[in-house]
């Protein structure tokens, strides 16, 4: 069953066309990773989605409803959350109320303030302290377990290890394990290749605003996704046409 | 002895009904980052119209108010729609040129509706205007006074346990720290804002009617009063609710020990009392970004 339908979406970032026509479909239950250079477009494309940004051409269909025109705070009541690059905490306020608050959207499901406890018990220990004053990996485990609170049907997770140390990054991708188990659909757009392609399902390049490659992540070597990482596979072809 | 505290206690007093004043001009500043010059004008506009359910209809104001604070909700409500949403789009000065506009309108179609006369709501709360209680001491403070204090602390405390300890409260926060996270955390802020800036107004109408029942209004008074609620945001710290107290109270003090120097020092001392805190504030924050700035050479 498609989760997901998106149909040649075109986004700007400031007059620069970032999304350019990008269409991809996610069945329910499953990953998929969006790799590709800095630029590349997945950040304005996973925020596009989120409606944290405006699209100017095409569709973004969720669970058969259009939702390409409604404002974010709608979608999350739907079921579709973001976790933001940069984590964007509300920083003046405690662990607790950033987590009480993703729950706004108040729709029901397994997650609650208990259950996200336990899949980030790094929280338990800091959940009076001012989101403001955490670690790095403390506050992404924050906003991950933020937007888990919307209990949401389609999970986008946007640079979930920018800034973090090796160790904290292991740390909030053993945490996100537990949503693998439950087969929650997510799209993750993640630097790491290595991580990218054990953690998902399914894989696509992004390259200059558009998807160049697509293909299931177990079939796809390093090396093939690293060739479209920078349009290698275009120059080469080119080369070989001329 | 007896005098100097006479004069701590009629300041303090007094200060009650500027932090009342300033109440909802702090509220909508910490919420939304909006200075809105329209406050003093909203103010009379609510003394108004409990003067008009007064004088036409008979009804006094302490019931009016229960018709007119929801009535200055929906106004907050509409305001927010018309003029603070657009207006916040376009960047940091339009707020403050829309509702400077929307003062001169308000007072202008006051001015058109009920005329140059000075109104006052006292007569419509036959002696509760200058009754009093005797303290020991030789002591007097008046009952209105004390009313209008005790509202103060109410309304500021109400709006600190509405932002601490409920769930809209934390919306509110929420869309203040940062409106898109907010949005993308699933809250409407344009819902938010909407009921904060109804809030705020809510607050103007009681500060309306103190200002009715203490003294006079006309349709030109809405600058004065918002002078002085800027200047108790400002001294207690801007969009800090309990700093608004302080402020209110220290203007108030400040008011009375300059009428006790000279009949003109009233407002002087007021301004005065502004302008050194404004001063002290920026050079605080100036030194202290300053020792910060060093600090992290050192350290970087």
């Amino acid at each position: 069953m498609t989760m997901l339908r998106v149909e040649g979406l075109h986004a700007m970032h400031g007059l620069l066309p970032a999304v350019r026509g990008v269409s991809f479909d996610i069945a329910a239950g499953d990953t998929l990773a969006l790799v590709g250079a800095n630029g590349a477009g997945k950040t304005t494309l996973l925020r596009t989605l989120a409606g944290a940004h405006p699209a100017t051409g095409g569709r973004i269909v969720f669970d058969g409803t259009d939702i390409t025109g409604w404002p974010a705070h709608r979608r999350v009541r739907e079921g579709l959350a973001l976790v933001p690059e940069g984590r964007r905490l509300f920083p003046g306020m405690t662990v607790e109320d950033n987590l009480r608050l993703g729950a706004t959207a108040g729709r029901a499901g397994t997650w609650t303030i208990d259950r996200v406890r336990e899949a980030f018990p790094q929280l338990v220990r800091i959940w009076k302290a001012k989101a403001g004053h955490l670690s790095g990996g403390e506050q992404q485990a924050t906003a991950i377990g933020r937007a888990l609170m919307a209990n949401p049907r389609v999970l986008l997770l946007d640079e979930i290890s920018l800034g973090l140390s090796p160790k904290a990054v292991d740390g909030v991708y053993v945490s996100l394990q537990s949503l693998r188990d439950a087969r929650t659909t997510t799209i993750l757009v993640e630097q790491d290749l290595n991580r990218s392609l054990s953690f998902s399902d399914r894989v696509a390049c992004m390259l200059e605003g558009r998807i160049v490659a697509e293909g299931r992540s177990a079939a796809m070597s390093r090396d093939e996704v690293m060739a479209h990482y920078f349009g290698v596979e275009r120059a080469a072809a080119a080369r070989d046409r001329a | 002895m007896s005098a100097i505290a006479n004069l701590a206690l009629q300041g303090t007093l007094l200060g009650g009904y500027y932090a009342l004043l300033a109440s909802g001009l702090s509220f909508l500043f910490g919420v939304m980052r909006i200075i809105n010059l329209a406050h003093g004008s909203l103010a009379v506009v609510a003394g108004y119209a409990l003067w008009f359910l007064a004088e036409r209809l008979g009804i006094g104001p302490f019931v009016g108010i229960l018709v007119v604070m929801p009535l200055m909700g929906l106004l907050g409500w509409i305001l927010h729609r018309i003029i603070f949403e657009r207006s916040m789009r376009a960047g940091d000065l339009v707020p403050i040129l829309s509702t400077f506009g929307l003062a001169t309108v308000a007072d202008n179609v006051m001015f058109q509706k009920f005329g140059a006369d000075t109104r006052s709501l006292a007569p419509y709360i036959d002696t509760f205007a200058y009754d009093s209680w005797q303290l020991p001491g030789d002591l007097y403070i008046g009952q209105l006074s004390v009313l209008v204090f005790g509202l103060a602390v109410v309304v500021l405390g109400g709006l600190h346990l509405l932002l601490a300890r409920t769930s809209l409260g934390r919306q509110i926060r929420a869309a203040a720290e940062d409106p898109e996270a907010a949005l993308l955390t699933g809250i409407d802020t344009r819902r938010i804002y909407g009921i904060a800036t109804a809030i705020a107004v809510m607050t103007v109408a009681l500060a309306g009617m103190a200002l009715g029942m203490r003294a006079t209004f006309d349709p030109y008074g809405g600058s004065q009063q918002l002078v002085f609620a800027f200047e108790a945001v400002v001294i207690g710290g801007a969009g800090s609710l309990w700093g608004t107290l302080v402020g209110g109270v220290v203007l108030g003090i400040a008011q009375s020990i300059g009428a006790q120097l000279n009949p003109q020092g009233f407002l002087i001392a007021g301004h005065a009392v502004f302008l050194v805190v404004l001063v002290a504030r920026l050079y605080a924050s100036d030194r202290l970004a300053g020792i910060l700035r060093a600090l992290r050479a050192r350290t970087g």
